[in-house]
């Protein structure tokens, strides 16, 4: 289990919080997160990042998914810090 | 690159993403700050299992997203399970509101299963005694094993603290226990005056210092803790002279419907004579919600008068609550009186001041049970 104040490694699973409920909205046309308090309809690029935040894809093959679908080759750092803004939000966790 | 995100508009964009279902107005308990109406007893007719699914499908066709099943005991519906699972199904975040009365093993289990998401469980006291006086009721064991339980099957525990001069200074207690015991939330929720609460209000109402002392041990608790547990606390709209942006002001992101299938813009609606409002089981709830005279009464600002509709925040809290603007005032386009720019201003005032003489602890209370009220005596009066 890695602790949740070291930063992601690309090894590193993050999840979905089962607090939150995160799904498509057809009305809205975008991911949102559902939470005790609220919701957070998220943007294109929030939405498909948490959207393979499955617990089971790594942080590697999360970020090559991500290379395709953006069109876009540098994005790794953007990917690792959108990462631990989630995870400081309760978004997200990491397993490993 | 991605932005963390950003919150749906606070207008919803004319979507009543909150829906709250109040499945019965039966409850064990006898709270006297009860929000339920004074006159539940006769409501005889609630809806059916199948009129409820009804409500859960129209209601997330018009946007509908968070869900709380609340009542009265929503516990005591034998097909709450059988509504969990329809509203998952459907997409809503569920919650259940609850004085965990009747929440046994096996049917947190079978909630879970069917997809609840979170469990508020109210509790008034951290002393049994107290506690069980508070509510008319032996309950403070059975809540106890509740939260262990609510623990015990993975859900976080949300307790919900309804505060008033009989529990305020349980304040320090009650975060110990929650701390000691692991609860994650904590809300303390100043009383909110209607219904049964109003009736009692002398009885019940804190002074400001009685705020005050609360909102310090709260800030102390939040210091030494941090976030084990994450503490909430609730301004009273009574101590600061500002409205609350009540619902977020009426028919915009709320939607309430009542045991018996009538459509409310907020919990206290019905507190209102002389609105009629619509029930699901006549009328379509998308024009319920978008169209009908007693959602669009007060929605926007056509609605109001001086001095709110000068008011540079009146887009912010809306003109306070409609409810609390009729029951005080007797008219619900008045400025809510809580706000220091309304001319009923002196009625809060000197409720608060009132506190202070009535503070005492030999105020008697009308506890909510049936037949305590007789609401027939003002239909005959002179």
């Amino acid at each position: 289990m890695t602790l949740s104040n070291t930063p992601f490694n690309p090894l590193d699973r993050p999840a979905i919080n089962p607090l939150f409920l995160f799904r498509w909205e057809e009305q809205e046309q975008a991911y949102l997160l559902l939470y005790p308090e609220g919701i957070i309809k998220l943007n294109d690029s929030a939405g498909n990042i948490l959207n393979l935040c499955d617990g089971e894809r790594t942080m590697e093959s999360i970020i090559a998914e991500l290379k395709v679908l953006f069109g876009a080759d540098d994005i790794d750092g953007d990917i690792y810090n959108f990462m631990e803004v989630a995870r400081g939000k309760g978004w997200i966790k990491a397993e490993d | 690159m991605a932005k963390a995100g950003s919150k749906l508009k606070i207008d919803g964009n004319g979507k009543p993403l909150w829906l709250v279902l109040e499945l019965t107005y039966r409850c064990p308990l006898k709270c006297p700050w009860c929000n339920n109406p004074l006159d539940f007893d006769e409501l005889k007719n609630e809806l059916t299992t199948e009129e409820w699914k009804k409500v859960l499908r129209d209601a997330r066709a018009i946007g509908s997203l968070q869900l709380g099943f609340s009542g009265g005991e929503p516990m005591l519906r034998p097909d709450l399970e059988e509504l969990v699972d329809e509203g998952n199904r459907l997409g809503y975040y569920t919650n259940l509101i609850t004085s965990g009365m009747g929440l046994s093993k096996d049917r947190l289990s079978e909630l879970k299963r069917c997809g609840l998401k979170q469990i508020q469980l109210s509790l008034q006291h951290s002393n049994r005694e107290k506690n069980d006086i508070m509510v008319g009721v032996q309950s403070h064991d059975e809540k106890m094993a509740v939260i262990e339980e609510i623990k015990a099957q993975g859900f976080p525990v949300v307790l919900n603290v309804p505060l008033s001069r009989y529990n305020i200074e349980a304040v320090d207690d009650i975060i110990d226990m929650a701390a000691r015991t692991g609860v994650e939330y904590i809300e303390f929720a100043n009383i909110q005056y209607y219904n049964w609460a109003l009736l009692n209000r002398a009885a019940l109402l804190p002074t400001r210092e009685q705020i005050e002392y609360a909102e310090a041990r709260v800030n102390e608790a939040r210091k030494r803790l941090g976030n084990k547990p994450t503490i909430y606390f609730v301004v009273p709209d009574y101590f600061d002279g500002r409205p609350k942006a009540c619902m977020n002001g009426w028919g915009a992101i709320h939607l309430t419907i009542a045991p018996d299938g009538s459509a409310l813009p907020c919990q206290e609606a019905q507190v209102m004579e002389g609105v009629d409002f619509p029930n699901v089981r006549d009328n379509d709830l998308g024009w319920i919600w978008r169209e009908s005279p007693a959602f669009e009464m007060y929605r926007g600002d056509a609605w109001m008068k001086k001095p709110c509709v000068d008011c540079d925040e009146k887009e912010k809290d809306f003109g306070g609550c409609r409810c609390q603007a009729y029951l005080l005032t007797g008219d619900a386009t008045n400025t809510d009186p809580a706000c220091s720019k309304s001319r009923h201003f002196d009625i809060i005032q000197s409720a608060v001041a009132a506190a202070r003489i009535t503070s005492g602890p030999q105020m008697p209370l009308v506890m909510r049970s049936r037949g305590a009220i007789n609401g027939k005596m003002r239909l005959i009066r002179p």
